[in-house]
């Protein structure tokens, strides 16, 4: 029984070890005195000393962060007005279907929306660079957001609502005093959603780019073609950590939200 | 009074959201399929379509991809289903689950980039294979590690979908076929498969679909040997600017996935990102 149980935790222990083996190896030579990846020559700064001096780099970075921040609030909002309109929709095939628009985004390969949308710039002559990656972002974040917003909305019932407008608030108040505040959870969970998705996304933005702008994820790319860069270790390094942060934050966003849930669920009975 | 203060209200929230249905879902996908139809010079033709299915070149080349998204696919499923099946018997298969999910949160193309040091030359990869007698050999640029690093990357999306039915079956059935005396075997084939067939399912179509189109992959870590229907696609939009053909490749990459999907059964959508339930 005991010798059973070991075999299976070997299994996932070999897993856990295979999924974070190159994430680590990656952040260890970023700390090596060489410049390869094959043996480790003693500890040094450098490499990152190398990255806070690369000024082109870390235009792109502030550049990257940018799309990702504007792209998310903007996204957000739009989606969480969306799921709003959705959950305002009375026939069920009405819904679905708007529903299923709604998810074609997400199921497509990313090329297909790359490529689609560069067709589609270019047909309304609106120029390559940041303006047609800000909006390929918006645009690809928008379902996501709108799927973590909807359940929220639905959880909130018409009694809530009913008793607002009872109690005299108009239209403005109801939105920024009662449903806002309410499915706030599901409106931070979808912004950061779509935060990840914009600082991930690499295939849509390479089509849609042109030749002045990059993000990060394309200069990864070009990087990576000519071959192995410390200074890469050094950035995922710290990409590393960035995604470290998120996902303490989400996982934290997701804790209020179930205790909130609990506690209304509690509240209720 | 109320029921049409309620119907302005709708559609004031839905003008940014159906813009963004029209001009962002509709409106591309339409373009995509209008362009299909015309030559690099411009013109409308039937030739792209007609070239696609008479190129012994573009039906290998379609073969081929669809062939190795079906290994991807294959070695994700294997290795995923027991790292499901055992995440659900942890004592805390949420924490676990959290952790195999962390890697899809770090960059695709870092993670590929890993696979350029790992599998060069004198890389760690070669090193361990020179340590137990083997010698060193050529991994990267292979079609093995094209299929080994797209499979790394899709595991993730693989554990969950087929986590979330484990964890939703029912263990007093398993002990009811224990009981009527099944052999190990025969529980899983006839009781915890089938039970848990939704979540490979979504599975498949999470992992399949993508592996028709990472072209970064191929680049980086084929070093061009397999090329895939997404790859194809890019050739054609960003080097060969030929957006006709690119398109036409599109249309049967999305005719690709519909069958996918049909196949697979459920329009359930593709989490990116793990976290996403």
């Amino acid at each position: 029984m005991t010798r059973k149980f070991k075999w299976r935790n070997l299994y996932l222990w070999l897993v856990f070890i295979v999924l974070y083996a190159p994430i680590i190896f990656l952040v260890v030579y970023s700390f090596s005195a060489g410049t390869t990846m094959n043996n480790f020559h003693g500890f040094t700064w450098s490499h990152y000393q190398d990255l806070f001096a690369d000024s082109r780099l870390i235009a792109i970075f502030l550049d990257t962060l940018l799309i990702a921040l504007l792209s998310s609030v903007i996204a957000t909002t739009i989606g969480t007005l969306g799921a709003l309109g959705i959950n305002n929709t009375t026939r069920p095939v009405t819904r679905n279907t708007i529903l299923s628009l709604n998810n074609i985004l997400m199921v497509s390969p990313d090329v297909i929306i790359g490529a689609s949308f560069l067709i589609f710039f270019t047909a309304l002559k609106i120029p390559l660079g940041f303006g047609s990656v800000l909006l390929s972002h918006i645009a690809f974040s928008i379902p996501i957001v709108v799927l973590m917003v909807l359940p929220k909305i639905q959880e909130m019932g018409t009694s809530l609502l009913d008793a607002a407008s009872d109690l005299g608030a108009n239209n403005w108040q109801l939105l920024s005093q009662v449903i806002v505040p309410y499915i706030m959870p599901g409106i931070f969970s979808g912004f950061f959603m779509a935060l990840t998705y914009s600082l991930d996304d690499f295939a849509v933005t390479f089509f849609v780019t042109g030749n002045g702008f990059t993000t990060l994820s394309v200069e990864i790319y070009s990087r990576a073609r000519q071959g192995i860069n410390l200074e890469i270790n050094a950035l995922s390094g710290l990409m590393f950590l960035l995604a470290l942060i998120l996902v303490i934050g989400y996982y934290f966003i997701n804790q209020y939200s179930s205790r909130h849930r609990a506690a209304a669920r509690g509240r209720r009975s | 009074m109320q029921r049409k203060q309620k119907l302005t209200r709708n559609t004031a929230y839905f003008v940014p959201y159906t813009l963004w249905i029209v001009l962002f879902v509709i409106a591309p996908v339409i373009l995509l399929i209008y362009q299909s139809f015309f030559n690099i010079d411009g013109q409308f033709t039937w030739a792209n379509y007609q070239t696609y299915f008479t190129s012994s070149t573009y039906l290998m080349m379609t073969v081929n991809s669809v062939w190795y998204a079906f290994l991807i696919t294959l070695a994700t499923l294997l290795i995923s289903y027991p790292t499901a099946y055992l995440l659900n018997e942890t004592k805390h298969p949420q924490l676990w689950l959290l952790l195999i999910i962390m890697p899809t949160w770090i960059n695709l193309l870092l993670k590929a980039y890993a696979f350029i040091g790992i599998f060069s030359q004198a890389g760690i990869a070669n090193q361990f294979l020179s340590f137990i007698g083997i010698g060193p050999k050529q991994l990267l640029f292979t079609n093995f590690s094209f299929v080994f690093v797209a499979a790394y990357i899709q595991i993730p999306f693989m554990v969950l979908p087929i986590y979330n039915a484990v964890s939703e079956l029912n263990p007093s059935y398993v002990n009811a076929s224990r009981d009527l005396g099944a052999t190990p075997w025969q529980t899983f084939s006839r009781v915890i498969f089938p039970l848990t067939l939704p979540g490979v399912k979504a599975g498949i179509q999470a992992v399949f679909i993508p592996s028709l189109s990472l072209f970064m992959l191929t680049r980086l870590i084929g070093g061009n040997k397999v090329i895939t229907l997404g790859t194809a696609i890019e050739e054609h939009f960003l080097t060969t600017m030929n957006w006709g053909m690119g398109s036409t490749i599109g249309v049967v990459l999305i005719i690709a996935m519909v069958i996918i999907m049909w196949l697979t059964g459920s329009s359930k959508r593709r989490p990116r990102k793990g976290l996403t339930k």
